[in-house]
């Protein structure tokens, strides 16, 4: 006799034989892989994101991509607090990677002798070998290339991996960045119809874990390698001492604010490596939020703040309906004033008094 | 350690020493037995400038420039050559009338990380020390001292009432083009140079506060005289490479400003002597408020 239990396990387990089945993607030869065309694209820096069709012209094909490794300081807020830095491309974030699912992904990693660290790479958007960290790993003066298929759709982390203790602290030192895979014919709204953006930004957010003199001042290490022991017993303590966007307090403020027209369709793609945010644009909202950043999932509509987890990437589609300066926040509002996690657009266009007007101005307060 | 006499009237002798020697630098009104030197004062002759005043303006219900007034210094203005420094500070810090800035700066540097509230308890001392009237500038005081280094509030200019994010945008870009980058390590005294009225360090990487509340006011239609306005005396006018509000307790601008703009990288102030009357500056010295 078949128990209601049995039933219930049994029936799910046939359904999720049939979902994988229906998953497993066809496993192409290396043959019909060395046959597909290549493409070989040239990153950008973030938050701005290479030129990309948002549906796919035709079959899949081999997408190359080359990042070297620097190891250099940098820079993370106005008071010159410097991070001994460890980048992918020489940016923090990494830059952002887009394809198209099918395609394949080949990235090929370097990591040159000046450097002084082994790094290597983990995507989440992989499948296998951690993500491709087992096959990357690379000393200074090695190369390596990896190829994976982009058999999900969305916004996907990637950040080094290079084993145990040097995981987190590689990461927190700036070692991540994010791809898209979008789906062949684009992307599409809670009903299924086709939607666009005219604009792509992409917001790498991170926590930063610097450590204090006696005196309380930020301290200043030589290399990377000097710094550990102190930025561990900081990391320990789970309380960032900065959190920004795009690698530095203020860098997409002032002349580097994000630009937009009112009318135009933006999509902000933001990632986290290591600890939850929630986006937030002041004045304005997610049309379309696609909050775990998975495409083969409806987005969620109207959002006023959204929550993007720990080793993700999210992403929300807006368009901008008034002209003005807006604030892109994570919105607990102590990380994003006082640790930095501020962004600014500024938003050419006609202003919509129907949306919005001042009924009147401030004045003294009328009396009886 | 056991009590010796010797060396002990020894270092008595020698305080009185150094305190008779150095008498003659002191201000002449203090009184003996003070420790206090008078700051290196400047004096301007009186005069008028035109002034953008502080504060923010409505005319017909819209934000507009600030009106720019023919303002009069009618009285010659004793003003301190110098930010008071961080040693200044100290010793009112030592008597226990002022709360410890909360950046520790050498000695010849200008004191930062101070209130308005701060700055008006140094007055405060400073006065009762030297038995002169200390007080903070007011906005327009500081400005006319401030000569050719005086650039007030980053302006939006008037507002579109049809489309107010003109004013904000062009106020944005305006301040972005500006291009200044945060400089927050205070500098030795002088760093910034002298002014063509002889004032050092004005609108150098500490702003200033003033005596000058924050205000609204609406504005007639000559664009000039004020209708009505409200004070907020919780937030002063600040001044030094822009003229910015901040709230008195404030002691770090960076975290004490809104949401966009830039921040003064330290806040700092220097002090107007008050001309006194014989008879108050005698009543002072007896120890009379």
């Amino acid at each position: 006799m078949l128990t209601r239990r049995e039933a219930l396990l049994g029936s799910v387990l046939t359904a999720a034989a049939v979902a994988t089945i229906g998953a497993m993607p066809a496993a192409a030869s290396a043959k019909e892989v060395a046959g597909l065309p290549r493409e070989r694209i040239t990153l950008v820096a973030p938050p701005f994101v290479h030129a990309h069709d948002q549906v796919a012209k035709d079959g899949p094909k081999v997408v190359e991509f080359t990042m070297t490794i620097e190891e250099k300081p940098v820079v993370i807020d106005a008071d010159g607090t410097q991070l001994n830095a460890m980048t992918y491309n020489g940016s923090i974030p990494g830059p952002l990677m887009v394809v198209h699912e099918g395609d394949y992904l080949e990235l090929t990693l370097i990591n040159p002798d000046t450097n002084t660290l082994a790094h290597n790479i983990d995507f989440h958007a992989a499948t296998g070998a951690l993500g491709g960290g087992a096959l990357t790993l690379v000393n200074p003066g090695e190369q390596a290339t990896l190829r994976f298929k982009a058999t999900r759709t969305g916004t996907f982390v990637y950040h080094c991996a290079p084993g145990g203790p040097m995981i987190p602290w590689h990461v927190v030192s700036g070692m991540s960045g994010a791809v898209m895979v979008l789906p062949r014919d684009g992307l599409r709204d809670d009903k299924g119809r086709p939607i666009r953006y005219d604009r792509i930004y992409y917001i790498g957010e991170n926590d930063f874990y610097v450590p204090r003199d006696e005196q309380g001042k930020f301290k200043k290490y030589e290399t990377a390698g000097d710094n550990y022991d102190d930025t561990v017993k900081v990391m320990r303590g789970l309380i960032p001492t900065h959190v920004v966007f795009n690698g530095k307090a203020g860098s997409l403020t002032g002349e580097n604010a994000m630009k937009a027209k009112v009318g135009e369709t933006v999509l902000i793609v933001h990632s986290q490596a290591n600890r939850d945010t929630r986006p937030h644009l002041i004045g304005g909202h997610g049309d379309y939020v696609w909050e775990q950043g998975k495409f083969a999932n409806p987005p969620a509509k109207d959002l006023e703040t959204w929550f993007i987890r720990g080793g993700s990437a999210g992403s929300a589609l807006y368009t901008f309906l008034q002209p003005g300066v807006y604030a892109y926040v994570n919105h607990n509002l102590i990380e994003a004033v006082e640790l930095g996690a501020t962004a600014h657009f500024m938003v050419d266009g006609t202003w919509n008094d129907d949306l919005m007007t001042q009924v009147e101005a401030p004045r003294a307060i009328a009396t009886q | 350690m056991s009590f010796n006499p010797i060396v002990a009237l020894g270092s008595v002798a020698a305080a009185a020493l150094i305190v008779m020697g150095a008498t003659s630098a002191f201000d002449r009104f203090s009184s003996a037995g003070s420790f206090v030197a008078s700051p290196e004062l400047v004096t301007l002759a009186p005069g008028s400038f035109d002034h953008p005043q502080p504060g923010e303006f409505l005319g017909k219900g819209h934000p507009v420039a600030a009106p720019r007034i023919l303002t009069t210094i009618s009285a010659p203005l004793k003003i301190m050559k110098y930010q008071v420094s961080a040693a200044e500070y100290g010793r009112c810090v030592t008597a226990g009338r002022c709360k410890a800035a909360d950046t520790l700066d050498s000695d010849n540097f200008p004191v930062t990380g101070v209130s308005h509230i701060d700055a008006e308890a140094y007055s405060a001392w400073l006065s009762a020390q030297t038995g002169a009237t200390w007080r903070l500038p007011t906005d327009a005081e500081w400005a006319y001292a401030a000569g050719e280094r005086f650039r007030g509030d980053i302006e939006g200019g008037t507002d579109d009432p049809n489309n107010p994010a003109l004013r904000w945008l062009a106020q944005y870009r305006t301040e972005a083009a500006l291009g200044r980058k945060s400089d927050p390590e205070p500098r030795v005294k002088e760093a910034f140079g002298v002014n063509s009225k002889g004032l050092a360090d004005v609108a150098g990487n500490v702003w200033e506060w003033t005596s000058t509340c924050y205000v609204h006011a609406t504005i007639a239609a000559d664009g000039i005289s004020t209708l009505s306005s409200i004070d907020n005396c919780g937030v002063h006018v600040v001044e030094g490479f822009h003229r910015t509000y901040m709230s008195n307790f404030i002691r770090d601008g960076k975290s004490g400003g809104c949401a966009v703009g830039t921040p003064p990288d330290n806040l700092g102030f220097r002090l107007v002597r008050e001309r006194l009357n014989v008879v108050r500056a005698a009543l002072r010295r007896l120890g009379f408020a």
